[in-house]
Parts: structure tokens; C-alpha cells; sequence
């Protein structure tokens, strides 16, 4: 039984009804990444050419022309084992800020629970991170570092970053149904964001007071566990992992409840 | 079973196209910056328009196994109703109480992707629709044989024909099994044989105890598939009952008006308009459609072989750029029989900018053109992002001349019957080869 009426208040996230759905989220996310490289050349090799090229090209200009500190490690593996989580984060990101707009056709024509749409456009850069991660293991062989034993703690980070982008996803895809100014922002957004996660420098170069300012970006937390589980050490993680955590969980939190408040009149506003 | 009970919906003129931009909302709260704080109050009395109930004290039952109709001019609110109904946008007033599972098709193959192949595109597309993976699975066979796309299940949609695309939406949409279905308007896609057999299949579906509510446009498709019908009327129950008397009604009050002259509150009524938020009030007024004879007098019945005009007056209050003006006649089923607009024709004196005014627009629809109907008249004036519509508000009749003293009977009925050139021409003797199409 179904029952229609005017939504009132603050509403509940609707579980039954996402259960419900679950397989139309598996057909979602499998089309996202079914279509992702469809007519190019080099097709699912851009997975890997993307973080390659840009860790060439870091290391060229941040590791050699700067000679930018890279706590110990070769700079290429110390950018490509940040620049791995960052690409799946910003990937997830970009997708879902603009999922709801993208996917208006059946916002406007098909009833489901509305949620489905960013959590699954969330995922389709997991592919894409899977492919180059086996660049990473080539990577750490030829350069010789052998993982900590810790590093069976690195889905931690990956689900961190996913639940990081999905937060922020929420937020924008709710935010870019109404006001379309949020899809031109998304790209400037990830650029600051880029630049104030140490995913090219070394979190040893920032003064010691503002490291607790700076770990509220869950992305830093997320970076350097990348680094902690990969490489063995990484600066005050403890502390930046749980920091990352809680802020990722409120933005999760506030997010889904802004995005469930306003997805009633989603299928008004696209 | 379905319950609907004072269902009403409010949209804010001219919510439904356009998307706000953050300025707006800016400048808004910079004019007045206690709507931020009282933000409810913001959401009510919006700076756009007036607000718009498509939808208004809406109540019916159906009963489960019934197949009810739909029917309404545009803007009537079926799709609001059917969108309400279908949990795609959220009531404004009202309730509504569905028993059982609830399947609805407000188009055919929603959420086809074209680089997918058809294969994929029928488990993504049921999906969509609420079927499970199993579901399809077992289904999938009959939904390929009645969509006739076997060879092709495995090329990718793009490079399938519209009318492949659309056999595969409705094939999977028919074998959809829920209780309760809401249609709207799927049978008009598709050519003429395939929409034969969508209307035959939706007959299966009424036989199998399913409940039913089915809007369309296509008065054919509801006397052949519902015994009960409703009619809205400017998102307002007008009536509800066994489907020719509703029919009936809907064609003698919605469609048409008894005068060759529509002006005054009778013009307003009927008149759709919407506008750019740029704006407060609309910028032009369409005052006055009528339909006159060669002679000048307003009729709304005309011989075939006698051309008449059709004029529209209107005030334009603030200077418009790109006025757009076209006239269309269409019958009693909105089918567009004939569509002609001021740009055709290079010495109508539409200039670039509209200055404030008086003006009057006519265009001669020429003898010889028309059957014998009943067909209606619509207007349509575009400028400055004002949208105006005059849908169906004249009517009137044809009647058929013939050229010649013996015409048939059975060529008269039709909506268009021109008077075309033909030659007969002798070719060689019998018994001879036949030549072959010669060169000009």
C-alpha cells in the first residue's frame, strides 16, 4: 500500500525503500561504468593513462623543478599513491554534484528513491582505481618498497574517500537541481580542493599550528592513510583519520538530510 | 485499489521550464532581507508570478479491475495527476492511497542509453521501471519476440531506428506486473501497426483484473480501452462516468466554442500564458481570434470551395524582439492538420522589434483544401520568452463540394482533399512490352 501525501518536516532516509530499489542502484552504477569510455580510441586505458600522465607530470615539475620534500620516498610513487585516492574522490565527486541534472529524464518520469542516483555515479570511477592500482603495485616493485603489514587497513581509506565524495555529492547534485551554477563551481571547487589536500607536497611543510585547521579536509586524512597503509609512514595519522572521519560523517549526515528534504520537488526543478 | 482524496498541486508560474540561478535567489534576499530569515514565507509568496494549481480538490475511487480514462485539454493537469499518483513529485494538498504494487509509464523506454546495447538496455530499463533482475529474466524472451528486435539485441541503440527504440520501450513497459498501472500517452508513439498492437496488448493487460488509469489525447484509445472515464478542467474534476457521456462532454465544452469570435473573458479562460520572471506581467495580450469569411463576416461553417481567414488581435504593451505568431488547425484528437506561421511568409511586416500596440495578424487559409470536418483552430504567439497559447478555441465545419458532379462518398471524410493536378497519358498498344519510366 502506498500512501501520497504533502512531505512534512525532516524525513527518515527511507531504507526499506532503498532496499527495495537495491537492484536498480547495481543497474545505475554498472551503466556508468559501462558507458564510461565508450567511443575512444584507447578506451579503458585512459583509466590508467590520466594518473600516469599527472604523476609524470608532478614529478617533473613539483618533485624535480621544485624539489618539493616527499617525506623520504621516490616522488613519483609518494604523488601516485595520493594522486590514486584523490582521482577516485574527485571522479565520484564530479559525477554526482551533477547526477540528478544528468539523470533528469528519469527524475521526471520514474518514481525511485532519489538517493540512488549520486550514491551509484559515486562508484563509477572504482573501476578506473582498481585498474590503476595494479600501476602502483608495478610501481612499488620496481622501486623496491614492500608494504607495511597494515596495509590490509587501505578499503578504510578507499570507502573513506568514496563516503567523502558521496557527502559532498549529496550536497551538490541536491544544490546544482536548483541553482545550475553549482556545475560551473564543481571544477574550481576540486582545484582548491586538490591544492589543499598534500597530494603533491608534504604535509612537513605546513607550520605546526594550523595542522588541525588543515586535517578537516577529510581528504587529508584519506592521503596520507593512502600513504600510511602503502608506503609505512605518514604524520600524525591517528589523529587526521578520526578527524576525517567525523567531518565526513557530518557532511554524510547533513548532506543526506538536505538531499531527502529537497528531492520532493526534484522532478519540478530539472 | 486507488483512493484519491482532495489531491491538489501548486506550481509557481513558471516553475516549469526553467531552473533558478543563484542570483536570483541573491537578489532576491538583497531586496528583501527578512525573506531569508522568514524563509517559509519566501517559499509562498514567491517573486515569480502568481501561483498556478495544476492540480486542485481532486477526489475519485477506482475500484480494483477497473480501466479508467483520463482525459482533458493540455494543461488540464492528467500528467500532474498521473505524476502525483506515480510518487514522482510530491502533492501540494491532498492524499492518495494505492493498494497494491504501482508501475507507472509516463514514456516509453526511459532511461535507454544509446551506447548500451538492446540486451542491456531491457534489464536497465525494466530496472527503471521496478522490475526485478529475475523478473526480466523470465520475461525477457516474450518482451524481444513482441518488440520484434531479435537480429539486433546486441548492437548498441544508437544505431537503432526511432521506431526499433520504441517497439523495445513499450515491449518491456507491457510486460511490466503490477497491480496498478498508470499509462499516459505511451500509444502515441509508433507507426500505425505498432500502435494497433500496443492497444491490443493493453487490452490483455485490462483482461487480467489489473487496475488501470490511462491518460491520452487519443479519444479512439479510451473509447476502445476504458468503460469509465474522467475529465479535468484546469486541474479541477469535471466529471467522472461511464466514458461516452464524459466524451461527450469533454468534446462539447472543452474543445471549441460555439462563436466564430472569441474575445473578452470567454478568450481569457481559454488562453495559456507564461513568462520570463525578467518580467512582472506579461508584455502582450492576445485580445480577439475569430474566423471570417471573404467577405469579412465571423462564420464557423465554410464551403470547401470558399477560403477564409483567420485574425488575431492583440495589444503588445512593452517592446518585444522575435515575436513568433502561428496558427494551426487540428481536430477533435489536438492531431495538427495544418500549421502555418507569420516567418513563412517574407511580407507579413513581422519586424525584428515588436513596438508597444494595437496590432492584428490574418492569414487566408486558402479553397480547396479541406474535407469534410469539424476541426478547431489554436493559436500560438511567442516573444520576449512570453508564451502564449490558444488552444482549440474556435470550431467550425467543412463542408465538402467536390470537383466534379460525381465525387464518391468515401473521399469526402478525410481531413485534407485538395484539388491536385493529374495526367493520364497513353503509353503504346496492348500487348506490347511496357515502356520504361522515360527521362524527363
Amino acid at each position: 500500500m502506498t500512501v501520497i501525501e504533502p512531505s512534512t518536516g525532516w524525513l527518515s532516509l527511507g531504507f526499506r525503500d532503498l532496499w527495495t530499489y537495491r537492484e536498480l542502484f547495481y543497474f545505475l552504477a554498472w551503466r556508468d561504468i559501462k558507458v564510461r569510455y565508450k567511443q575512444t580510441v584507447v578506451g579503458a586505458a585512459w583509466a590508467i593513462l590520466q594518473p600516469v600522465l599527472a604523476m609524470i607530470v608532478f614529478s617533473l615539475i613539483f618533485g624535480r623543478a621544485a624539489g618539493l620534500s616527499s617525506d623520504g620516498y621516490p616522488y613519483p610513487i609518494f604523488v601516485f599513491s595520493a594522486l590514486l585516492p584523490w582521482q577516485l574522490f574527485s571522479t565520484a565527486l564530479t559525477q554526482s554534484s551533477t547526477s540528478i541534472v544528468v539523470n533528469r529524464q528519469l527524475v521526471t518520469k520514474v518514481y525511485f528513491p532519489r538517493l540512488i542516483i549520486p550514491v551509484s555515479s559515486t562508484l563509477s570511477g572504482v573501476v578506473d582505481f582498481l585498474m590503476s592500482f595494479v600501476v602502483l603495485i608495478a610501481l612499488m616493485a620496481y622501486y623496491g618498497i614492500a608494504p607495511p603489514v597494515w596495509v590490509f587497513t587501505l578499503p578504510l581509506f578507499v570507502v573513506l574517500a568514496l563516503a567523502t565524495a558521496l557527502a559532498a555529492g549529496l550536497w551538490l547534485s541536491a544544490l546544482n537541481a536548483r541553482y545550475r551554477d553549482v556545475q560551473y563551481t564543481v571544477p574550481l571547487l576540486m582545484q582548491l580542493w586538490f591544492f589543499l589536500t598534500p597530494v603533491v607536497y608534504s604535509t612537513s611543510i605546513l607550520p605546526a599550528k594550523f595542522e588541525f585547521l588543515y586535517g578537516l579536509n577529510p581528504m587529508v586524512g584519506v592521503v596520507q592513510g593512502f600513504r600510511w597503509a602503502l608506503l609505512g609512514s605518514a604524520p600524525h595519522i591517528g589523529v587526521l583519520t578520526i578527524l576525517a572521519f567525523v567531518m565526513t560523517f557530518v557532511l554524510l549526515a547533513t548532506g543526506a538530510a538536505y538531499f531527502r528534504r529537497t528531492e520532493k520537488v526534484f522532478a519540478d526543478l530539472v | 485499489m486507488i483512493q484519491v482524496d482532495g489531491l491538489g498541486k501548486q506550481y509557481k508560474i513558471g516553475q516549469f521550464q526553467r531552473y533558478d540561478a543563484l542570483r536570483d535567489s541573491l537578489g532576491a534576499a538583497l531586496t528583501a532581507p527578512a525573506r531569508l530569515v522568514r524563509r517559509k514565507k519566501r517559499v509562498d509568496t514567491a517573486t515569480r508570478g502568481e501561483p498556478f494549481w495544476a492540480l486542485r480538490d481532486v477526489s475519485f475511487e477506482i475500484e480494483p479491475g477497473e480501466i479508467v480514462g483520463v482525459v482533458g485539454r493540455n494543461g488540464a493537469g492528467k500528467s500532474t495527476l498521473l505524476k502525483v499518483l506515480s510518487r514522482i513529485t510530491d502533492p501540494t494538498t491532498g492524499s492518495a492511497t494505492l493498494h497494491g504494487r504501482v508501475g507507472s509509464l509516463l514514456e516509453v523506454g526511459t532511461g535507454f542509453h544509446a551506447e548500451l546495447t538492446g540486451r542491456e538496455n531491457i534489464f536497465l530499463n525494466g530496472a527503471i521501471l521496478g522490475m526485478k533482475r529475475a523478473e526480466i529474466l523470465r520475461k525477457f524472451d516474450q518482451i524481444v519476440e513482441f518488440a520484434g528486435v531479435e537480429q539486433f539485441l546486441d548492437t548498441p541503440m544508437k544505431r537503432y531506428s526511432s521506431g526499433m527504440e520504441v517497439r523495445l520501450g513499450f515491449s518491456v513497459a507491457a510486460h511490466l506486473e503490477t497491480e496498478i498501472l498508470l499509462v499516459d500517452e505511451v500509444l502515441a508513439v509508433g507507426d500505425a501497426e505498432f500502435q494497433r498492437r500496443c492497444l491490443g496488448k493493453m487490452k490483455d493487460v485490462t483482461r487480467q483484473g489489473r487496475t488501470v488509469l490511462f491518460v491520452s489525447h487519443s479519444l479512439t484509445a479510451v473509447r476502445g480501452l476504458c468503460p469509465r472515464s474522467i475529465l479535468l478542467r484546469a486541474g479541477r474534476l469535471e466529471a467522472d462516468g461511464e466514458t461516452e457521456a464524459v466524451l461527450s462532454r469533454y468534446i462539447a465544452e472543452t474543445l471549441g466554442g460555439q462563436s466564430a469570435v472569441v474575445a473578452g473573458e470567454e478568450l481569457e479562460r481559454r488562453t495559456r500564458t507564461s513568462w520570463s520572471s525578467d518580467h512582472s506581467r506579461p508584455l502582450f495580450h492576445v485580445e480577439r481570434l475569430a474566423l471570417l469569411d471573404s467577405r469579412g463576416s465571423a462564420r464557423n461553417s465554410f464551403a470547401s470551395d470558399e477560403p477564409f481567414e483567420i485574425v488575431l488581435d492583440y495589444e503588445v504593451k512593452e517592446p518585444i524582439s522575435g515575436m513568433w505568431i502561428a496558427f494551426r488547425i487540428v481536430n477533435d484528437a489536438q492531431d495538427v492538420i495544418l500549421h502555418t506561421e507569420v516567418r513563412d511568409w517574407a511580407e507579413s511586416g513581422l519586424s525584428h522589434r515588436t513596438e508597444p500596440g494595437h496590432y492584428r495578424s490574418r492569414c487566408v487559409i486558402p479553397a480547396n483544401l479541406f474535407g469534410e470536418r469539424r476541426l478547431f483552430v489554436t493559436a500560438l504567439v511567442e516573444g520576449s520568452g512570453q508564451d502564449t497559447l490558444l488552444e482549440s478555441v474556435i470550431d467550425f465545419d467543412i463542408t465538402f463540394q467536390g470537383y466534379n458532379d460525381n465525387y464518391a462518398e468515401w473521399g469526402r471524410k478525410v481531413y485534407v482533399r485538395p484539388q491536385l493536378a493529374w495526367t493520364i497519358e497513353p503509353l503504346g498498344t496492348a500487348g506490347s512490352e511496357a515502356p520504361p519510366l522515360a527521362q524527363r
